[in-house]
């Protein structure tokens, strides 16, 4: 799984039947300290109620419809947890709170 | 399946059900020659108890939810076997410190 950023949310109205009620989420991956790579964005499923500014873990491939709400849609990529802290060697790199 | 070592810990609370208590830990992919970092960070689940500093072995895509309980998680990368040893053409480049260790 990757961490990403929550940049923005996108909206459809016109989708494949499987979309139905999912929520977009334009996100860019980061780095453990919730820095944003160079990497440009990717649109992923929402299924954890991430907001803009949340770091989120983001499932791809088949694990991304392992969700209650992507079990039949065929989607590649789904935000499956909201990050609250990323810990290395004993150092918060990332907190939600700050 | 590729090394990594595991940089740290994803504490991550608010999660979809199908997730469970899952472990999470930050991995550095690492080249398999010398085990130095070589590649991006990542945040794999974790089955085997692997602690900071460790050596793991990563398997990815559907293949990575064959192992422990990660049948039905929305996972795609765990890791699946702590490193005891690595030797290359010039000998041993990696020995585990841990005491339950075969090596």
């Amino acid at each position: 799984m990757i961490l990403c950023q929550v940049v923005g949310t996108a909206v459809s109205t016109r989708k494949d039947a499987h979309l139905q009620g999912a929520k977009l989420l334009v996100v860019v991956e980061v780095d453990p300290r919730g820095q944003a790579l160079d990497k440009g964005t990717m649109v992923v499923i929402d299924a954890v109620g991430a907001g803009r500014g949340d770091i989120v873990l983001v499932a791809t491939g088949s694990a991304a419809n392992l969700t209650p709400q992507t079990t039949q849609s065929p989607v590649d990529a789904t935000a499956v947890a909201i990050v609250d802290t990323v810990v290395s060697s004993g150092q918060v790199m990332y907190s939600s709170n700050s | 399946m590729i090394f990594a070592k595991v940089i740290g810990t994803v504490v991550a609370d608010a999660r979809v059900s199908s997730m469970g208590g899952q472990l999470l830990r930050l991995v550095q992919l690492v080249d398999g020659r010398t085990l130095e970092p070589r590649g991006g960070i990542y945040v794999a689940a974790d089955v085997t108890g692997a602690g900071d500093g460790e050596l793991v072995m990563l398997s990815s895509g559907a293949s990575a939810r064959k192992a422990g309980n990660l049948q039905n998680a929305p996972v795609d990368l765990a890791i699946i076997a702590i490193i005891d040893e690595v030797a290359g053409a010039d000998g041993v480049i990696y020995r585990s410190t841990r005491k339950d260790g075969v090596v």
